[in-house]
């Protein structure tokens, strides 16, 4: 079959049509077009981004990761499929990290919050103070005896605070209200004072005390009472340092048993000074957000304007929950979000099934309802974290597919340009051949469900470059028969054959970089190797086989004692 | 048309001069990669972040840094391209002291100075220095194998003498692209990579293709010297070398030209690279054959 020109004419014709109806563009299920072959995230917008398990305490096994991973795959597959995204990727990468690609996404950072939020919920009781502040001193001990006196009470460092406190007080004893509003207690502000009866003093007296060791507070003169039986205040600027003061080893054990504490979510306060509750709970979690049932719909609270996420819980969970709360009517109750304070109501009367979270007078109804998605698609199993992330705009992509055509467009008619003047007719053949080939490979690239992505349109610009090679062996090796005086069909003849070698030689090698690109890459870098692996086979195919048959028509045209145009 | 018809060079006798121009290249490249300011490898590589921003208003880098100077963890790099409003960000940081993407803090850093709507981020990419450190390694594994692979292929197609001496040219090319990428400042990403193990790939090719006409005419009946063997093959298949040059680069400076800001270096590479590449094939791999030849008949003849 191959041996005629007929039968190859036949062949060519039948892959022809394969490829054209594999690129004519397919009606997607809602009505849409959908474009014949993948478009990558560099084209066609989107985002990707890589999450792994957050071990920072660095405690966890490979096989508890790889666990762990399994079961972050499901939970952010949920919330994916609620969050309507057209054909996402969610997929692992090695057993330790996940893939998750969105194409066309519009709003990057809210997608990256559905993808990332532990939303581990947790219901405990507030403690009261008391014993925390017995344990202060214990702590501020700690602290002095684990760093140093000179870091914790350099004058400067500790004047600074000092005057911060001193500050932060006047300014709550005067607008008692707003705190009292944020901590949703209903008698907050009255009795507002600092922790220790001498902690308005320290501002000054700290600077002279430098020093000594035991006069020193670094951490309870930055704990402000808020008046709420279980929960301080920290002036904003001052909550990295506390937050480094609580993580020491010293510290950690000086509290109070079964006791921890927990920022708040929300700051309070006004202007210039603003403060983060801190709270003092119950080491143990009454009910988790694994017995929640469902959540949402999100609305706005009438009275607070504030955006709130109803839920309820299982049959168990309002056991639990009950149980717990019977004991502690009159008591506050913390809701906590991944380990952060989003509401701490008092308890009126003994809950069980439906309770609320309450997002706090700066979040938008948008953020309350991804909440209530995230919820209802359950907590991931450990906390995660991004470690790679890649957003491209729609109209960036837009833009390199528009230039990425244009620069096709020229790169080929160049190349045309080229091939006709160099070798004629002969170099008719090569276009005919190179258009055979922009077809072949196109088609390719659809009917393998391959990905073309900015690097991969390159790489089909720089193939069809390359394409001609084989055209341009062959082409030379006729001439140099011909040359020799060879008859036109005997020329043609060996010219294929003695090129063969060094096209095949040529191929091969580019082929195995291709390969390995395709072997270590990533998105943009396999999308590369597949359509230069594409375009490798297929100039193979067209340079042997379809300039070949060219040859053969023009051959059987021109009959023998006629140059041949090459 | 014919370019190059019965060409008749004496390449090899004048390899001296071709050796100084190599030289030349390589000392440049040398004193950019070592001297100068080396490589600067791009956020895939190092982990950070890098933001390109389309403004709504003419801004200038200026007011651009004024609005992320507030933004710890090092020096942002701010590179405007072409004569547009937009502007490519470059933080070394990916997450910052606070544990927050450096990503969405660029982003509300300029909402606060240009306007939740006066600015669109075109497209950002931020890699952590575990996935960073992660790819470094996975590209040097990378090209080492496409090189240790392809010996292995001219080994078994070849003698021994063609892939060394198809190796020196092709290491010759890498350390001079090297050279260009640090001249031009093109960063080091993944896209770079991925152009120079193609320039890796096409080198060879080119190699292979002048060395296939050699192994041929070596089998010839013709009584010549090795070197005449050597210059007539390269005669040969100049024709071919210039032409395939030929319209792979004028399809790459299409891509340079058309192709966009996000694709120019990467096109940038790939023309210096395969420019090189055709010039190693004649002017290095060939005359790197004859010296290995030159080298063991000088042996045979002390032993």
């Amino acid at each position: 079959m191959l041996s005629t020109i007929k039968g190859r004419l036949v062949v060519i014709g039948a892959l022809l049509l394969l490829c054209v109806w594999g690129l004519v563009p397919k009606t997607g299920p809602e009505g849409n077009k959908v474009s014949p072959i993948n478009l990558g995230l560099d084209l066609q917008g989107g985002m990707h981004i890589a999450v792994e398990v957050a071990d920072s305490a660095g405690t966890m096994t490979a096989q508890q990761k790889a666990d762990a991973i399994d079961r972050t795959l499901t939970t952010i597959r949920n919330r994916i499929n609620q969050f309507g995204v057209r054909e996402p990727t969610i997929q692992k990468a090695g057993d330790q990290r996940i893939i998750v690609e969105l194409a066309g996404i519009e709003n990057p950072e809210r997608a990256k919050e559905i993808v990332e939020k532990t939303a581990f919920l947790e219901f405990t009781i507030v403690k009261s103070s008391d014993e925390l502040r017995r344990a202060l001193p214990r702590m501020d001990r700690a602290i002095v005896d684990s760093l140093g006196p000179q870091s914790v009470g350099a004058p400067e460092l500790g004047g600074a605070q000092g005057q911060g406190g001193q500050k932060g007080l006047n300014e709550i004893l005067g607008g008692a209200d707003t705190s009292a509003a944020g901590s949703d207690s209903a008698a907050a502000g009255s009795d507002t004072a600092a922790v220790g009866s001498d902690t308005a003093a320290a501002g000054s007296s700290d600077t002279s005390a430098a020093g000594q060791g035991e006069s020193l507070r670094p951490l309870s003169a930055l704990l402000l009472e808020s008046g709420a039986p279980g929960e301080f205040l920290v002036a904003e600027q001052d909550v990295p340092t506390v937050e480094k003061y609580l993580a020491l080893p010293g510290v950690k054990d000086a509290l109070p048993r079964n006791t921890r504490l927990a920022w708040g979510a929300n700051p309070v306060g006004e202007g210039g000074n603003s403060f983060l509750p801190l709270y003092v709970l119950d080491q143990q979690p009454m009910v988790t957000g694994d017995q929640l049932a469902d959540a949402g719909p999100a609305t706005r609270d009438p009275t607070y304007n504030e955006p709130v996420v109803p839920f309820t819980m299982t049959r168990q969970g309002a056991r639990m929950l009950q149980r717990g709360t019977s004991r502690h009517v009159g008591d506050q109750m913390a809701i906590l979000l991944d380990g952060r304070v989003q509401s701490a109501p008092v308890i009126k009367q003994t809950l069980s099934r439906r309770a609320q979270i309450e997002m706090g007078t700066g979040s938008s109804l948008q953020e309350a309802q991804d909440l209530a998605l995230i919820l209802r698609a359950g907590a991931l199993p450990v906390p995660i974290k991004i470690v790679e992330e890649t957003t491209v705009g729609p109209s960036l992509g837009a833009d390199s597919i528009a230039k990425g055509k244009l620069a096709f467009a020229i790169g080929i008619l160049l190349v045309v340009l080229i091939m006709v003047a160099y070798y004629r007719v002969a170099g008719m053949m090569a276009v005919g051949a190179l258009c055979f080939y922009v077809l072949l490979v196109l088609g390719g690239l659809a009917g393998l469900n391959a990905t073309l992505t900015l690097p991969g349109i390159a790489g089909l610009i720089l193939s069809v470059g390359m394409a001609v090679d084989a055209n341009v062996l062959i082409f030379e090796r006729v001439r140099e028969e011909l040359g020799m005086g060879k008859t036109a069909r005997t020329a043609v003849e060996a010219g294929f054959q003695h090129a063969m070698s060094a096209i095949v030689d040529s191929n091969l090698t580019t082929l195995i970089t291709a390969a390995i690109l395709f072997q270590f890459g990533t998105g943009p870098i396999k999308g590369f190797a597949v359509t230069l692996s594409i375009g490798i086979i297929a100039s193979f195919f067209t340079a042997v086989f379809v300039t070949r048959t060219l040859f053969m028509v023009y051959l059987e045209r021109h009959r023998s004692g006629e140059p041949v145009s090459i | 048309m014919r370019l190059f018809k019965d060409a008749s060079y004496d390449f090899l006798n004048n390899r001296k001069r071709a050796y100084i121009f190599s030289a030349l290249l390589l000392l440049v490249g040398i004193f950019f990669l070592v001297v100068h300011h080396g490589l600067s490898y791009g956020v895939d590589f190092t982990g950070g972040t890098l933001m390109q921003v389309k403004f709504g208003k003419a801004t200038d880098v200026a007011q651009v840094r004024s609005a992320i100077s507030g933004l710890g963890g090092g020096e942002a790099q701010i590179q405007q391209l072409g004569q547009g409003n937009q502007y490519v960000i470059r933080l070394p940081v990916f997450q910052s002291d606070q544990q927050r993407d450096v990503g969405d803090e660029l982003r509300s850093a300029l909402a606060s100075s240009f306007g939740q709507d006066g600015y669109t981020v075109e497209r950002t990419e931020a890699v952590g220095p575990k996935v960073g450190n992660e790819l470094q390694s996975k590209a040097l594994e990378a090209i080492l194998i496409a090189f240790g692979l392809t010996l292995v292929y001219l080994a078994f197609r070849f003698e021994w003498r063609f892939g060394v001496a198809a190796i020196i040219a092709t290491g010759h090319d890498i350390l001079i692209t090297f050279g260009f990428i640090s001249m031009f400042n093109v960063d080091i990403t993944l896209a770079t990579v991925a152009a120079v193990l193609t320039i890796v790939g096409y080198s060879l090719n080119d190699t292979i293709i002048v060395f296939d006409r050699m192994r041929e005419n070596f089998k010839g009946k013709r009584k010549e010297l090795y070197v005449e063997t050597l210059n007539r093959s390269i005669n040969e298949t100049l024709p071919r070398t210039v032409l395939t040059s030929g319209t792979t680069l004028a399809t790459l400076f299409a891509l340079f030209i058309f192709g966009g800001e996000v694709i120019r270096p990467f096109a940038l590479v790939l023309i210096l690279g395969i420019g090189i590449g055709t010039f190693s094939s004649i002017f290095v791999a060939s005359p790197a054959l004859l010296e290995i030849e030159n080298w063991l008949q000088r042996r045979e003849a002390a032993a």
